[in-house]
This record gives structure tokens, C-alpha cells and sequence, in this order.
């Protein structure tokens, strides 16, 4: 009831109404995360360019076998995963710089930070970042925890589980007409899925996988990174997590733009969402975020 | 119908203004790379780090030991593997019979010790992993007396705070050296290694002596050492910031991540 007023409603545009659909933390966090994990991707393919080979296990240098390996013989570029090898040259491996320089690393100038190789400021701004996002992503989840978020948006309902229900969701996305049927105020059950998996599952892999890493947590927690049997085997997780995590975000860019990247961009700026003449009926019953 | 047309042009103008504003972010960011001030406030994090660990970890928590079958089959030679001045070449070709490892600075009896003395000492045995900071790990077995009774025999003074470790080799006409507090000179693991995988430690690993410091990376751990002095302070060595790669490339001197 309480909610259903909160809704404003914008005097001078009758077909369409303006609601309040992110609160302001959820905003604040959405932006801080993003540019950090954007800042912490580009450091860490700067860091991966050191040594651009994975390993399973605890340990793993030049003569172990990579199972993950990005290579430059002088005239080729290659990713070599287990015993297959794809050509890469002008992508990975070999590429030309911005200055029209050939180079010889892993990933290219203009997807890492800094553009150049420099291992020291590579790692500056990657710790620096990973404690910005560590420290935003815990007051979020504590703050989405408290304020009923979580429980509210995030929460899975109970018609939502059923097989039916994705199933439908799954073809109104691959059809890439997503959230026709459901009021826009209220996320998917697709949505909800992949928003519970980054913010509960993917986010904190990296953290954990990251701090498994060095040296002076495996001395204090030696549990963690047994957890994920080795450090190198950390290594590994920390880069795929990493990698799905851009997937999503690969994902997520493609459905703002499909839904209306303008109406959503707005509201995770200013709070305001446009709700679509068609869904408001359904939105009289639906569930808002706004307060 | 009327959100598609509204649409068409604004998502192509975000398209391309995303894709302009990624290259401006781009050279942005190398900009911010290149500020002083900038890499000052990057680098508030290595003390966060530095305070965070050693708060988790305390004084005393113990680097992972493993066992024989756990093992790396091949230990890579990483910096300098051969520091190949005349002095280092006659130490060698001697087997280190005349080399004497100096311990100078703010201790009470500064000493002066050949490698039989310094191994007649107590040694610890470890099998730890070392990770580089590039991001590779071995693990390897090392000997050698723990760190803490050579700084009691020369009866460390009470007013040092670094240990300073001044090295045999050179990086392009600059002396290699590295430097560590007392929480890590003092604690267990902290060995002057002679010892390596059950021989002798070999010179491509730091012969005759290399320090382990095992809850850091491997640019810590200082091979070659010839001189170990204790200090007040960091700013009397070299540029200041208590290392070589500290000082020449900027990596930090807290390595414990």
C-alpha cells in the first residue's frame, strides 16, 4: 500500500509516468563498482601480461605445463589452451601499439592500465581499486541486507521457479524482447539469477581468489587457498571469474540498450525510470524499489 | 512504437560517445598514470595492505610448509643469475672458503662470518613456495640459520627498525639490495639460506647465501648477500625506498600481496 504511493507520478506527460525505480545506494554502489571493476580488469590484463600463463595447483612456472598460455614466437600470436592453439596475431600475442609499434605481449595497449608495460603501476592501481570495490561491495550487500533489497527485488518468488516461467523469460530474451510480460519495475527471474550470481558469487571470487593469492594471507588464512586447491589454481579461478564477469557485463550493456538505454541509463543516475504506457496496469500491482 | 523511434538516435550517439569516451579513458588514465599526486593516492593502498595483513597475519603467523613430494621439478633462476664481477668469480672458483658475510651498522659487536661459521650455526630446514611477483610459484627447500640469531649474536641495537641487505650483484651499474622490517627479520621463517633442494645453495639461486623471507614475494628475498646492516632508516640507502626495484621501478616494499 505504503509502496503503491511512493510511486510519483510526473504532471505534465500523461501516456508515460516517471517512478522512482534505484535508490540512491543502489545507484552509488552501481557506479563506484563499475568503474572500479573496469579499472581493476584493465590492471589486472596489464598484471596477467608479466606472465601470461595459467596453472592448476599450488605451484607453476616457465617449465610446468600452462593450461591456459598466451604466446608471441616472433612472427605469430597465439592463445593455447591444453593442446589446441588459435591464432591471435593483431589481437593477443602480437599487436601493434599506438604509436604504431609492434610489440610482443600478452594482451594489447589499449585494454590494459597503464597502456605501456609497467608491472609496479599495474599492481598500484589494482590494489588500490580492489579495496574500493571490496569496501563498496560490503556496504551495499550490508545496506541492500538492511533496507529490504535484497529480500525484495532480489528474492526469487515462488511462480517465478517454475519451469514454465524461465522457460518463457529464456525465449522472450532470445528473442531479444525481454520483460514484456512482467511489469519493468520488477526484475526477471533471468535478471535476478544473473544479479545473485555476480553480486553473491562472482564479486566475492574475486575477492577471495585475489587475497588467496599473496602471500602474506596465505601465512594468516592458510584455509583460503586451499579452498581452491593452490595458489596457481587461485590464479586460474581469479582470471575466469574475471572473465565472466565482463561476459555479464557484455550481456547487461546489450539489455540496457535493447530496453532503452536512455530510460534506464536515468534511472541509475537520477533514480527515475519512465514506465512504458503498456506495463502500467501491471505495475499497479508490481514492486518498486523507490522511497 | 513511439520508444523505438524515441530511441533509434540517442542509442546510436551512446554508442558512439561510449566508444569515444573509451578512448579518452584510455589516454586518461595514462595521464593519471603519469601524476604524482595520482600515484601517491594509488599508493595509500600498500599501507592499507601493509596494516591489514599484518593485523590478520600478527607477528607470528607461519608461511605454508610443504613436504618433499610437493615439491616444483624445476625452480626458475629469476634476476641476476650470476653476478660475475672478478670478486664474485674468485669466491666461486674458491668455493667461498675466503667469502665472509659482514653484519655492520647499529649493532653492539658488528661480526664478520665465512660460510663454514654460518653453517656450523643452528639451521632451520623449510619447503616453501615462492611466488614472484610476475605471478609464477615454485616450491623449493631451503637451509640455513634463521636471521634472528645473527642479529643477537651482533646484538642488534635497540634503536634499528630495517634490516638492510646489500647484495653482490648489480642491475645495469646499480648495487641490487632489499631491506625488511623487524616483525619480518625476526620471525621463525626468516633464514639466511646456504642450503637449496638438499644441495648446496647453487649460484644461478644466490650463492653463497640468499635470504628467505617467506611471507613476501620473491623480489624480497635477496640473493648474493654480502653485507646485512641495520638502520634507523631507509633514506641513507640507495634512493631511499629500501630496495632496488623499490627504488628504480617503483614496486612496493611491502610485498605481502
Amino acid at each position: 500500500m505504503a509502496r503503491h504511493s511512493e510511486l510519483q507520478e510526473s504532471g505534465d506527460n500523461p501516456p508515460s509516468r516517471l517512478v522512482r525505480k534505484h535508490r540512491l545506494s543502489t545507484r552509488l554502489w552501481h557506479w563506484i563498482n563499475a568503474a572500479a571493476l573496469l579499472a581493476l580488469l584493465m590492471s589486472g590484463l596489464m598484471i596477467f601480461n608479466a606472465h601470461p600463463r595459467l596453472y592448476w595447483g599450488e605451484y607453476g612456472s616457465f617449465e610446468d605445463a600452462a593450461w591456459l598460455e598466451i604466446v608471441s614466437d616472433g612472427t605469430r600470436g597465439a592463445i593455447n589452451l591444453g593442446s589446441s592453439s588459435i591464432e591471435t596475431t593483431g589481437l593477443l600475442g602480437i599487436w601493434t601499439d599506438g604509436d604504431g609499434i609492434r610489440q610482443e605481449r600478452a594482451f594489447p595497449y589499449w585494454a590494459t592500465i597503464p597502456s605501456g608495460y609497467d608491472l609496479a603501476a599495474a599492481r598500484r592501481w589494482h590494489f588500490f581499486f580492489a579495496w574500493i570495490f571490496a569496501l563498496a561491495l560490503t556496504g551495499f550487500m550490508l545496506r541492500a541486507l538492511l533496507n529490504g533489497h535484497i529480500a525484495r527485488q532480489l528474492h526469487i518468488r515462488r511462480e517465478q521457479w517454475s519451469p514454465a516461467h524461465i522457460w518463457r523469460e529464456i525465449k522472450a530474451h532470445l528473442r531479444l524482447r525481454p520483460s514484456d510480460r512482467e511489469s519493468r519495475l520488477d526484475y526477471n527471474i533471468l535478471q535476478k539469477f544473473s544479479y545473485i550470481a555476480v553480486i553473491f558469487l562472482l564479486l566475492p571470487l574475486m575477492i577471495f581468489t585475489g587475497l588467496a593469492m599473496s602471500p602474506g594471507m596465505n601465512a594468516a588464512w592458510p584455509w583460503l587457498v586451499d579452498i581452491f586447491g593452490g595458489r596457481q589454481s587461485a590464479r586460474s579461478v581469479h582470471f575466469i571469474a574475471a572473465f565472466l564477469l565482463l561476459g555479464f557485463f557484455v550481456v547487461h550493456l546489450a539489455m540496457v540498450l535493447l530496453a532503452g538505454p536512455v530510460n534506464g541509463l536515468r534511472a541509475m543516475i537520477t533514480g527515475w525510470y519512465r514506465l512504458p504506457e503498456a506495463s502500467k496496469a501491471e505495475e499497479a500491482g508490481g514492486k518498486n524499489e523507490g522511497e | 512504437m513511439k520508444e523505438n523511434n524515441g530511441l533509434l538516435l540517442p542509442r546510436r550517439k551512446l554508442l558512439g560517445g561510449m566508444a569515444a569516451s573509451a578512448g579518452l579513458a584510455l589516454s586518461g588514465c595514462d595521464a593519471l598514470n603519469d601524476s604524482a599526486d595520482f600515484r601517491s593516492v594509488l599508493r595509500s593502498a600498500e599501507r592499507l595492505n601493509k596494516a591489514s595483513q599484518r593485523l590478520i597475519a600478527g607477528r607470528g603467523a607461519l608461511a605454508r610448509e610443504y613436504s618433499q613430494s610437493e615439491m616444483s621439478p624445476a625452480f626458475p633462476k629469476n634476476g641476476t643469475i650470476n653476478p660475475g664481477t672478478p670478486e664474485y668469480l674468485r669466491h666461486v672458483s674458491e668455493g667461498f672458503a675466503n667469502w665472509r658475510l659482514r653484519l655492520d651498522g647499529m649493532f653492539a659487536r658488528p661480526m664478520s662470518l665465512s660460510l663454514a661459521q654460518l653453517m656450523a650455526m643452528p639451521a632451520r630446514e623449510q619447503i616453501t613456495r615462492h611466488d614472484c611477483v610476475e605471478g609464477w610459484s615454485a616450491i623449493g627447500k631451503w637451509r640455513g640459520p634463521p636471521l634472528r640469531l645473527l642479529l643477537e649474536a651482533a646484538q642488534i641495537s635497540s634503536r634499528a627498525r630495517y634490516i638492510i641487505f646489500h647484495c653482490a650483484d648489480d642491475f645495469g651499474g646499480t648495487p641490487y639490495y632489499e631491506s625488511i622490517d623487524l616483525i619480518d627479520a625476526f620471525h621463525p621463517q626468516t633464514i639466511l639460506a646456504w642450503g637449496m633442494n638438499g644441495g648446496m645453495l647453487p649460484v644461478g639461486h644466490g650463492a653463497p647465501v640468499r635470504l628467505r623471507v617467506e611471507r613476501q614475494l620473491g623480489y624480497k628475498h635477496a640473493k648474493y648477500v654480502m653485507l646485512i646492516e641495520a638502520a634507523e632508516s631507509l633514506s641513507g640507502v640507495g634512493k631511499g625506498k629500501g630496495g632496488y626495484w623499490e627504488d628504480e621501478y617503483d614496486y612496493e616494499w611491502y610485498a605481502g600481496i
